[in-house]
């Protein structure tokens, strides 16, 4: 990372309202999902599989992973693309917000109270000034194991 | 890292595996010179090598290493104790080798203490060895005279003292006249002198040699031993010639090969997918284009890119031997260590497997194997005592089924010992003590993670690590593994690896509007149903069946499988997808069937990995990305679907128990005369009406065209009137590509009774009569028609008799099926023996145990089929053969039973088609393994 050290780059996006950012660094790219193709027998949090330039994709849906209720926004189907253990995934959001650059400093842990659906993927709290940003941990959102524990 | 050193490293790793495994053999057979040769030649390049790069700590090992071999070569007796401290000195090789790659220097330490012995073990030998065959003219040809020199410093390790090299020196002149040509002269003087062949690589020449002794003694180490190795005189000339010309092949085939980047070749296999997707993108363009002028080209274009790909993908593929390369001296060194006697037998190793999977799951392998010889076989003593061979055998076995890999591990030990399983399962809380659990599910916890039910800890195994991480990787690869213990007899893995990057033909259908792909090599044919055609589907309460060709075919819909939505109404228009997975013949129900594409398999993400029906997703033409399902584990859900009606299969169990006799359904007919005839179903391949005005007469034979060949026809019995209009009903027997029909004139029924025959025999082709459904029935022998059809039909079993035929001894209590199954087993190139039951099969095998296979059926009054199995596996004699029972009744428990007397294999009773390819299959890898 070129920035001084104690700052670091986060892509946002909004999932049920809420603000929530993953490190720059483990963020391959942001793209509107087209097609999308459903898997069965697959856990729910799995929203199926896509073509993304000719590298099959499984995507994510952030909503159910994050035990949001409420409707699907209208328009575009976003996702931010990840890499792990060699394989790519898309976390499907609602809307994609901009790159933030923060102080690590300015990070706060998890409060005792955080859902605990949200506090086995979050690393953090940072506090912005007219709103609160979820730091999430990217190997743990692909937990999902791990999720069926903690629910 | 430098080129040098990494080439180095490269090659010299390569090497050492070969000497590990050379080694190993070489200890066996001590007398094989050529495998000496070898190594030899192995070791030497490296140490050579190792000289020329500066890495003294490995030059001196590896050259006290080649001296003791040296020493071999020269008729020192090989032991254990030797080839084990040679071993050693590789493995320390290795260590020194880790170290260079990681920082590009020999680690500090010595290896004096490995010198130090193998100079001893050389030593030992020492006098014979260099003075070996003393010839008559060394005493008068030495003119020089000894002189006692010394060196000012104390040898360094490796290296050899003046005196003896100059003692070598001087045997060596005992060669040197005959091919010298200045007359010889005190070793003081330097002369030039000349040798009649090219230098060998590592050789040095005499002139060298020469000057080397007056010199320092740094470049003593290296005339040293090529010195030594000439020593030997003129018997060693042949030999060293035919070394030469090993040699040089040896150069020719290493020039045709070339190293390259794992990452090139991977990169070129990413891009040879793409151009397929490519290619199956423009394919669909092309299909809807109306100009032909794209076809042709398009044409030429899809050839190459086909050729293409399977050229890249034989580049990656490797012999799975090469995973297995380091077994040998594994279990070598596990024997000596457990002091048990362990031969591994392996078979298969040429089958071919992409690299990535191969790297993937050596360690497993390894880990397997290791475990085997550790917990799977006895003490010498205790098989003694279970009237075992002393020796265990562990082997290893790969070949292909169905589109997969397999990889079997067996030993024939103890087996797992399920007490103890169930009672560690107990303490870790797994179960609980009224969890009633059968055999095969306990035996499964030895996958569960900190499972180790090992009563010692031994420094090879039992350390609580281990089948849990084999599992997860070979998970990590999509594989899967099974295992088959029996307490007692050994333990059997079967590890399944898929052909992840292969690319497959397959059969793209929809099922509520999604497309899956399924894979063309385990679809036997398509089934279209709609409201006229004459194939329906029928229900037997919940579970759905297709009346095809008078057999029930079992169906699932794939809209249930995968759990989609169920259709709303009744489809006007259905397909079944026949697949056959192993033996297993079933119907998948879909809504649509569209073309056959050329898929590239890409693995199933790590999250969607334990889906047991999917085996992968690929993009298609379109773009569009779907999910390729998996034949086995579609086969084994339905499967599980038929454990849950094993309760049921039970009761009938009991209830068929009271009477001997099983029902079996019967083809009833009328041919020639009044009287009813009757065929068991099984028997027959298909029922077909023909057009009688298509049978043609010639050669004496009715004959008719049938499914693009010819097939003969044969009347019932002589006097038969043949039709000349109408339609002509047959009875078609398919044999492997032969087929034969048997006409008929009217097919009455096909009923399900106890069959009970009386012989009567006399008439050709009855077999004799039995009362059906309350009528007087002859009963048709099939194995009459047989030669009758094809004249050759005998004569093939005969010729292949001679040639190493397989015998079966075949044990059954009614003569029906005696009669019925030899001419079928005899016409598929095996000798039958038939035996009327256990007591009668023991005393067979007592006479003569040369039998490859015992077919045996399960109820027989006096010995049932598990006692016999019982028996045949207690005695050493008879416990090698390969055991097939044959059961009308194969519900999981009694198949259960049936491995755990003893039985490699469960058939059902009239499934000839499964039973002859299975011992085909197991005829395979006998062959292999032999």
């Amino acid at each position: 990372m070129s920035v001084t050290e104690n700052q670091i780059e986060y892509v946002t996006a909004t999932v049920g309202g809420q603000l929530f950012g993953l490190p720059i660094s483990r963020v391959l790219d942001v793209f509107a999902v087209e097609r999308m193709t459903r898997v069965p027998l697959a856990p729910p949090e799995i929203a199926g599989v896509l073509n993304l330039r000719g590298r099959v994709i499984t995507a994510i849906d952030m909503r159910k992973r994050l035990s949001v209720t409420g409707g699907k926004p209208a328009g575009k189907t976003m996702a931010i693309g990840i890499e792990h253990r060699s394989e790519h995934y898309g976390l499907i959001v609602d809307a994609i917000g901009e790159v933030l650059k923060l102080p690590a400093a300015g990070r706060e842990a998890n409060p005792m109270n955080l859902d605990p659906c949200w506090a086995a993927i979050a690393e953090g709290i940072q506090k912005l000034e007219d709103r609160l940003l979820v730091i999430l941990n990217v190997d743990r959102i692909l937990d999902l194991q791990h999720k069926t524990l903690a629910a | 890292m430098n080129d040098l050193l990494q080439d180095f490293l490269t090659e010299t790793h390569e090497s050492l595996d070969v000497v590990d495994v050379e080694l190993v053999r070489f200890e066996k057979e001590p007398n094989n010179e050529k495998i000496l040769g070898n190594i030899f030649r192995l070791v030497h390049t490296i140490k050579g090598t190792c000289g020329f790069l500066g890495l003294p700590r490995l030059e001196a090992l590896t050259h006290a290493a080649e001296t003791v071999m040296g020493k071999f070569r020269d008729g020192m007796p090989v032991t254990s104790v030797a080839v084990t401290l040679i071993l050693e000195t590789i493995d320390r090789v290795k260590e020194i080798l880790a170290e260079l790659e990681r920082s590009e220097n020999e680690p500090e330490g010595t290896d004096d203490d490995l010198i130090k012995r193998l100079e001893k073990t050389s030593m030992r030998d020492a006098k014979p060895a260099v003075a070996a065959p003393p010839m008559p003219e060394v005493q008068g040809i030495t003119t020089g005279t000894l002189v006692e020199q010394t060196l000012e410093r104390p040898l360094r390790p490796g290296e050899v003292s003046l005196d003896d090299l100059e003692r070598a020196f001087r045997e060596t002149k005992t060669e040197a006249p005959a091919r010298v040509s200045a007359p010889p002269h005190a070793a003081n003087t330097l002369v030039s002198q000349t040798l009649e062949r090219p230098l060998q690589p590592g050789e040095v020449s005499l002139d060298e040699l020469e000057r080397a002794f007056p010199e320092t003694p740094a470049s003593e180490k290296k005339s040293a031993p090529a010195q030594v190795r000439r020593s030997g005189g003129d018997r060693r000339e042949d030999e060293r010639r035919e070394e030469e010309r090993r040699e040089s092949e040896q150069t020719s085939v290493k020039n045709q090969t070339l190293r390259v980047q794992v990452d090139t070749l991977e990169r070129l296999m990413t891009m040879v997918s793409e151009l397929v997707l490519t290619r199956n993108q423009l394919l669909e363009v092309t299909r809807n284009s109306e100009n032909s002028d794209l076809k042709g080209p398009f044409q030429r274009l899809s050839n190459i890119t086909g050729e293409l790909q399977d050229g890249v993908m034989k580049t990656r593929m490797q012999p799975i031997g090469n995973a297995w390369a380091k077994l040998p001296r594994v279990v070598r060194d596990l024997s000596s260590e457990l002091g048990k006697k362990i031969n591994l037998v392996m078979s298969g190793e040429e089958t071919e497997l992409d690299r990535q999977l191969l790297e993937l799951i050596k360690d497993p392998l390894t880990h397997m194997v290791r475990n085997s010889a550790d917990h799977g076989i006895e003490e010498a003593v205790d098989r003694h005592k279970a009237g075992k061979p002393e020796v265990g055998t562990i082997r290893l076995a790969a070949y292909h089924e169905g589109g997969h890999i397999i990889v079997e591990i067996s030993d024939d030990g103890r087996g797992l010992d399920s007490s103890r399983i169930r009672a560690k399962a107990i303490r870790q809380g797994l179960i609980s003590e009224t969890d009633k659990l059968s055999e095969s599910q306990l035996q499964k916890f030895i996958f569960a993670p900190g499972f180790s039910t090992a009563a010692k800890v031994t420094s090879v195994s039992g350390r609580g690590v281990g089948m849990d991480v084999v599992k997860t990787n070979i998970d990590q690869i999509g594989g899967t593994i099974d295992l088959k213990s029996v307490a007692g007899k050994g333990t059997t893995f079967k590890i399944k690896i898929p052909l992840t990057l292969a690319i497959v033909n397959a059969l793209i259908v929809e099922s509520d509007s999604e497309r899956f792909a399924i894979p063309q090599i385990a679809v036997v044919e398509l089934v279209h149903i709609d409201m006229d055609s004459e194939h329906k589907i029928e229900r037997l309460k919940d579970s759905a069946v297709l009346r095809l060709r008078d057999k029930l075919l079992p169906l699932v819909d794939l809209r249930s499988l995968l759990e989609l939505r169920p259709l709303e109404t009744e489809a006007a228009e259905l397909f079944v997808v026949v697949m056959q997975v192993g033996s297993r013949i079933f119907g998948v129900v879909v809504d649509q069937v569209f073309h056959t594409e050329e898929i590239v398999v890409k693995p199933m993400s790590h999250m969607l990995r334990g889906i047991e029906q999917f085996s992968g997703k690929t993009i298609l033409g379109d773009g569009s990305v779907i999910i390729i399902l998996d034949p086995n584990g579609i086969a084994s859900s339905i499967g599980s679907m038929a454990e849950n009606a094993a309760t049921l299969d039970h009761k009938i169990d009991a209830h068929e128990g009271e009477g001997s006799l099983r029902k079996i359904s019967l083809l009833v007919f009328r041919a020639g005369t009044d009287e009813i005839k009757a065929v068991p179903l099984s028997l027959i391949t298909r029922l077909e009406e023909i057009d009688a005005s298509k049978i043609e007469f010639s050669n004496g034979k009715h004959m008719v065209q049938y499914r693009g060949g010819l097939m003969p026809l044969l009347p019932v019995r002589e006097g038969f009137t043949v039709r000349k209009e109408g339609s002509q009903p047959l009875l078609v027997f398919i044999e492997k590509e032969r087929s034969m029909g048997i006409m008929v004139d009217e097919i009455v029924d096909i009923v399900e009774d106890r069959l009970e025959i009386e012989i009567a025999g006399k008439v050709p082709g009855v077999l004799g009569s039995a009362i059906i459904a309350g009528r007087a029935t002859e009963i048709l022998d099939v194995g009459h028609y047989l030669p009758l059809a094809f004249e050759d039909w005998l004569h093939r079993a005969d010729a292949s008799t001679s040639a190493g035929t397989r015998r079966i001894l075949f044990v059954d209590d009614s003569v029906f099926f005696r009669n019925m199954l030899t001419p079928v087993l005899n016409s598929a190139g095996y000798e039958v023996k038939a035996a009327s039951g256990g007591a009668e099969a023991i005393s067979i095998l007592e006479r003569d145990a040369d039998f490859d296979f015992v077919v045996s059926d399960i109820e027989m009054p006096g010995m049932t089929g598990f006692e016999l199995a019982d028996k045949l596996r207690a005695n050493p004699r008879t416990s090698h053969l390969f055991l097939i029972a044959l059961s009308s009744l194969n519900s999981p428990a009694r198949v259960e039973r049936g491995k755990q007397a003893g039985f490699n294999h469960f058939i059902a009773k009239f499934d000839r088609g499964g039973l002859i390819s299975l011992l085909k299959q197991t005829e395979t890898r006998f062959a292999e393994a032999a």
